[in-house]
């Protein structure tokens, strides 16, 4: 978990990839749905939606309801499967990125068919920010690196623990401030690293990659960023008051940073602390990293784009 | 230790409802949690140690027969006696035995979480046999009347101010009440305490870190010398360990110290690792006139048996995944209910006492990972959880089945909804509205179980007005008739 190795860059650069939308994105924040799409449009890549898709069953399954989440993996297999079959899946969430990766294997463990599936899939999906890093080389551009003549080291992968994750305030992404939608400039933010996408696939330089890669976004740094929001799917139900008590700390560092934006990589995170935040009275914006990308890039063709044109 | 598993919500809202003690699990992050990765981040090849330590740990429990077949031939080549007890009563039986045939009146113990198992406090004392904890923590705790609150820090739910009285009635049982305030005058004053009982105990009871097989011998790790007094002093030794801390080798265990002190205090190596290798022999000075080594079972064979749940046999009883816990750092030790607190106890309490009372235990966590994480053999804490979320949900024994009695309606007909994109639309649409009169923005600040947990303290998104899949092929549609590229499949 601690250690897992990067998945190197997909050759050739893929035109297209298939959008594993997720249950949350899908009905209640279809703006993210919109967001992976205009950043992956922005980036050469156009996607394909699935009109079947629904879930990946990570709700029974971490209910134990072992047997109801089996039929609908399946049924997740049965849509994804048969889609072109070496295209990219996008999904962007690290917790139903994990449940295929790492729980199907677990789920599926006595049908051998069943795991001959799970591993084509697996494969082939991706987490949003590991896809525009790893799998396509975003937005750490290998020019730049060369003309400062310094790469920068990867972080030993616990030392990110020990505090908060460093604070950017660099601006060599984009040539001008790039608006809002309103007209607005982009303020500042801070950034919880979701669990899932943190420890189960072990995804954390590459959303800060592309959180630094925005123009004159102020990242404030947070305090236990790597500290469970206290969401937990069922958890959050099953067991409100505990639930409660985390997304309280992590409420309260969110805070104290400032920032007045929360970015995170997880729909089920996000509602839990924008529903922690509303119920507080905060004004803190809550957004998908997703979102904020397609906000900094939607006014024109993303400077990552560019660069990547450039490279080429 | 009679498990009270059951108690685990109840127990989790008392505790959280304690600011004192809730001010004292906020200490654990900066203190322990930190601790552990300054230690793990100044040692080179960590990552390594730590594959190491899990590789050990999974081959000696893969052929634990065999290592412990050699550890107790070993021990008793060097004058020592060894009894495998099946169950806590089992063990307890022999300690007594051994007890009256030595004619013990007094025991010291150094802390050992398998004597809580055991409860062997109490069935010392009702034999009329005194026992006195002789680690710091742990005699505080008994000074209490407590169960330990941590593996490693069984009194870090203690004010410095509760400890004062504790010691301070404790000194008046002897003599003039004494209430010390200062942290090292506390400390001296349970040394004097302790001092007096170790001159006259006849026997002691330790723990035992690892067990190693090829030496015959035992390791103990503490900080306060308190083990070491209490393995040379007595004339007796009993050590007390479960079945699944056995190691192949004094190899082994150079590396097992390494990742557990680090782990466990952040200390690169603690103030006394003592080894004991047998009784007393002849021309040497110190030492017991006997030592016995008691390898208890008392259910590890289950969760040996279960290839799910084996792996939880490599804990070596750091307290890391506690620390890391953000659960067990709202609801502490206690709430557990049993021996061990926190995510690894949260699988093998309810193996060990039976899933029938601590069904609850599996479900409190966020599944965050922290715990596999922080883990110095890495064990996949939360894949365990979820196996045995998925014996409480789908037991064929209903005492063990833990769901609510319209759970499986729940997830029937969660699987009716996600089983067809019509329905699952449906759904929607009928949560939204549902949900509608309770909300404003689109946010519903109340609202109806199983919701009503969530807005009770935070407010629950309503569906949105299309979902997104649906509008972008409408849009597809709309700017390109006849393309339809997602219905390929």
């Amino acid at each position: 978990m601690t250690d897992l190795p990067a998945r190197p860059r997909i050759e050739p650069r893929p035109e297209s990839a298939t959008f594993f939308v997720t249950c949350l994105v899908d009905q209640f924040r279809p703006q993210v749905g919109d967001a992976v799409v205009d950043v992956l449009a922005s980036n050469g890549v156009s996607v394909d939606v699935p009109k079947e898709q629904t879930c990946c069953g990570q709700p029974a399954f971490n209910s134990g309801f072992r047997k109801e989440a089996r039929s609908v993996a399946s049924r997740f297999l049965d849509v994804f499967d048969s889609t072109d079959s070496d295209r990219p899946i996008v999904a962007p969430s690290g917790s139903c990125a994990a449940m295929v990766r790492n729980y199907y294997p677990v789920l599926f463990r006595d049908d051998p068919a069943e795991l001959e599936r799970v591993k084509r899939v697996a494969d082939r999906l991706w987490e949003f920010s590991e896809f525009l890093v790893d799998g396509l080389g975003l937005p750490a551009a290998e020019d730049e690196k060369a003309v400062n003549g310094e790469t920068k080291p990867v972080p030993a992968n616990l030392s990110g623990l020990m505090g908060p994750a460093p604070a950017t305030t660099r601006s060599y992404r984009q040539p001008e401030n790039l608006p809002l939608d309103d007209g607005a400039k982009l303020p500042s933010a801070t950034y919880h690293r979701c669990c899932h996408a943190l420890r189960e696939l072990g995804i954390d330089r590459q959303p800060n990659e592309l959180l630094e890669g925005v123009d004159d976004l102020e990242m404030k740094p947070l305090e236990r960023s790597e500290v469970c929001c206290g969401f937990g799917g069922a958890f959050s139900v099953k067991m409100p008051d505990i639930s409660t008590a985390m997304l309280d700390e992590k409420l309260d560092n969110v805070e104290a940073t400032g920032a007045a934006t929360l970015i995170a990589g997880d729909t089920g995170c996000i509602m839990h602390m924008e529903g922690g935040l509303r119920r507080r009275g905060s004004g803190i914006r809550v957004l998908h990293i997703a979102e904020l990308l397609a906000e900094s890039t939607r006014t024109g063709p993303s400077a990552a784009a560019t660069r990547e044109g450039n490279a080429s | 230790m009679k498990p009270v598993t059951r108690n685990f919500r109840d127990k989790a809202a008392q505790t959280m409802g304690d600011r004192g003690i809730q001010s004292a699990l906020e200490n654990v992050y900066n203190g322990f949690f930190k601790a552990r990765i300054v230690a793990s981040e100044a040692t080179d090849n960590w990552e390594e140690q730590r594959t190491r330590g899990k590789a050990i740990k999974d081959h000696t429990i893969a052929n634990l027969d065999h290592y412990l077949d050699m550890l107790a031939t070993n021990v008793e080549r060097n004058g020592g006696n060894v009894f495998f007890a099946a169950n806590a009563a089992e063990a307890n039986q022999y300690v007594l035995d051994v007890a009256a045939e030595s004619n013990v009146r007094t025991v010291i113990k150094s802390k050992s979480m398998v004597s809580e198992e055991m409860g062997l406090n109490e069935v010392l004392t009702k034999a009329g046999i005194e026992s006195v904890e002789t680690d710091l923590g742990e005699y505080i705790i008994q000074l209490a009347g407590e169960t330990p609150y941590h593996l490693i820090a069984p009194a870090i739910h203690k004010s410095k101010s509760q400890v004062s009285d504790l010691l301070a009635d404790k000194s008046a049982e002897t003599g003039e009440r004494v209430r010390e305030e200062d942290a090292e005058a506390l400390t001296m004053q349970a040394r004097a305490q302790l001092r007096e009982v170790f001159q006259r105990a006849d026997m002691s009871v330790t723990g035992v870190n690892f067990g190693v097989a090829e030496s015959g011998g035992i390791a103990l790790v503490t900080n306060e010398g308190n083990g070491r007094m209490a393995t040379s002093v007595p004339r007796v030794h009993i050590a007390v360990m479960g079945m699944e801390k056995v190691i192949p080798s004094i190899r082994d265990l150079a590396t097992m110290l390494r990742i557990l002190i680090r782990s466990a205090t952040g200390q690169r190596i603690s103030s006394y690792v003592t080894m004991v290798n047998g009784p007393r022999r002849e021309g040497e000075e110190d030492g017991p006139e006997e030592f016995h080594l008691v390898i208890m079972d008392n259910g590890r064979s289950k969760l040996l048996a279960d290839e799910a749940l084996r792996e939880s046999l490599n804990c070596i009883r750091c307290g890391a995944c506690l620390n890391a816990c953000p659960v067990y750092r709202k609801v502490g030790g206690h709430s557990y209910g049993w021996v061990y607190p926190g995510p690894i106890g949260a699988i093998v309490s309810p193996v060990l006492t039976g899933l029938k009372d601590g069904k609850n235990l599996p479900f409190a966590s966020s599944l965050c990972g922290a715990c596999h994480d922080a883990c110095p053999v890495k064990i996949n804490i939360p894949r365990m959880l979820l196996e045995l979320r998925g014996k409480v949900a789908e037991s064929e024994d209903a005492s063990e089945r833990g769901r609510g009695r319209w759970e499986p309606l729940v997830w029937k007909g969660w699987k009716w909804g996600m089983m067809d994109r019509k329905r699952f639309e449906q759904g929607a649409r009928i949560g939204r509205a549902f949900g509608g009169p309770f909300s404003s923005e689109g946010w519903m600040s109340r609202s109806v179980p199983p919701i009503s947990g969530w807005t009770s303290s935070r407010d629950f998104p309503l569906p949105a007005s299309e979902s997104f899949v649906k509008r972008f092929h409408e849009r597809r549609e709309d700017s390109e008739p006849g393309k339809t590229d997602g219905d390929e499949s």
